[in-house]
């Protein structure tokens, strides 16, 4: 029997990016602003998400889809006492989310009433950056205490983000972090990365964020 | 990383493009995979032999081709390699860089042997 070679020459993960473009797809026809909120465990994605509806309501609606790796709604639960949808998605075990996970979350909340989705992925540096999950942004939460050394050590999931959240800035007296090193290493993988340092526990910072975050919103509302 | 679900869905598109060429097996898969994709091969080759069992992937050889990390510099136009850690550019001490390779995770191509068709032995 002979042997033949037959090219291919497909991504590895190119079913998880065709899920994505209609995931993106069917954002972008309800005019949501969408978000792919990653960070490490603890860096502090649910408190952003809570400052962030706190100083959006009651004038934005904003949907949540809670990413965790074990059957608990203790996220989900701190959005719904806010009085916004979420969805809670246990990946059984996976590292991250996948596209067609945030398929099943968007079914799951009332879209075409909504202004924004964020996605809060499953505390992880390293998988959630290979999956795509059609969202329109990239996010990541880096905190102070977690050091400055981490774009060194996670390259890839800083060289895909649209925007960058330093947490915990009301801790720099107390620990030993260095911003310039820190900033010098997201530079080199992502040059000009948008990025706001703020506090959840103090709420400093927030002011940028929130007047950025609208203007993303109002594009996305007229269909640019 | 993930190695399960990447090693599945590296058998779905090896079964489908194999289907169509109307192969009767697959006995190698040629992946190219850059230096910054955080897959190990060992784990890939081990949920293989699991995943591929009674396909027609089952006993493929995985064959991995590595492409190392090149980055170029915008300030001073050279390209460099990425050795161990992240660094600025080499030549003019530029942060302005940019991937151009390392980031690469595809199967390049597959070998099957085909359906003899109307052959009496």
């Amino acid at each position: 029997m002979s042997t033949i070679k037959v090219p291919v020459v497909e991504k590895i993960l190119s079913a998880n990016d065709r899920m994505a473009a209609i995931n993106r797809k069917r954002l972008n026809e309800n005019h949501v602003f969408s978000i792919n909120l990653m960070a490490s465990p603890g860096a502090g994605k649910t408190s952003l998400i809570l400052q962030l509806i706190q100083r959006l309501s009651p004038g934005y609606k904003i949907g949540v889809i809670e990413g965790d790796t074990a059957p608990v709604t203790i996220d989900a639960d701190k959005i719904t006492a806010q009085g916004m949808p979420a969805v809670q998605i246990n990946t059984g075990g996976d590292c991250h989310l996948d596209a067609a996970m945030v398929s099943d979350g968007l079914d799951q909340l009332p879209l075409s009433q909504l202004d924004l989705v964020i996605i809060e992925n499953v505390g992880n540096l390293i998988c959630p950056a290979a999956w795509d999950l059609g969202t329109h942004i990239n996010l990541l939460v880096a905190s102070v205490p977690e050091g400055d050394d981490k774009p060194y050590k996670y390259p890839n999931i800083y060289r895909g983000l649209s925007v960058l959240v330093i947490n915990k800035v009301d801790l720099l007296p107390y620990v030993n972090f260095d911003m310039a090193y820190f900033r010098r290493g997201v530079e080199l993988l992502n040059p000009g990365l948008i990025t706001f340092p703020v506090s959840c526990h103090t709420g400093e910072g927030f002011a940028a964020m929130i007047h950025w975050l609208k203007e993303q919103i109002k594009s996305q509302k007229s269909g640019e | 990383m993930h190695e399960l679900s990447v090693t599945e869905n590296i058998l779905s598109i090896a079964l489908e493009h194999a289907t169509q060429a109307e192969a009767a097996r697959v006995t190698v898969i040629h992946l190219v995979i850059g230096q910054l994709s955080s897959i190990v091969d060992d784990s890939v080759q081990f949920y293989w032999d699991m995943v591929a069992e009674s396909t027609i992937c089952e006993g493929a050889k995985l064959h991995f081709s590595r492409v190392a990390a090149m980055f170029h510099c915008e300030d001073c136009a050279s390209d460099f390699n990425m050795d161990s850690r992240l660094s600025e550019c080499p030549y003019c001490g530029g942060i302005h860089t940019r991937l151009i390779a390392g980031d690469e995770f595809y199967i390049d191509s597959i070998e099957i042997e085909k359906k003899e068709v109307g052959v009496k032995q």
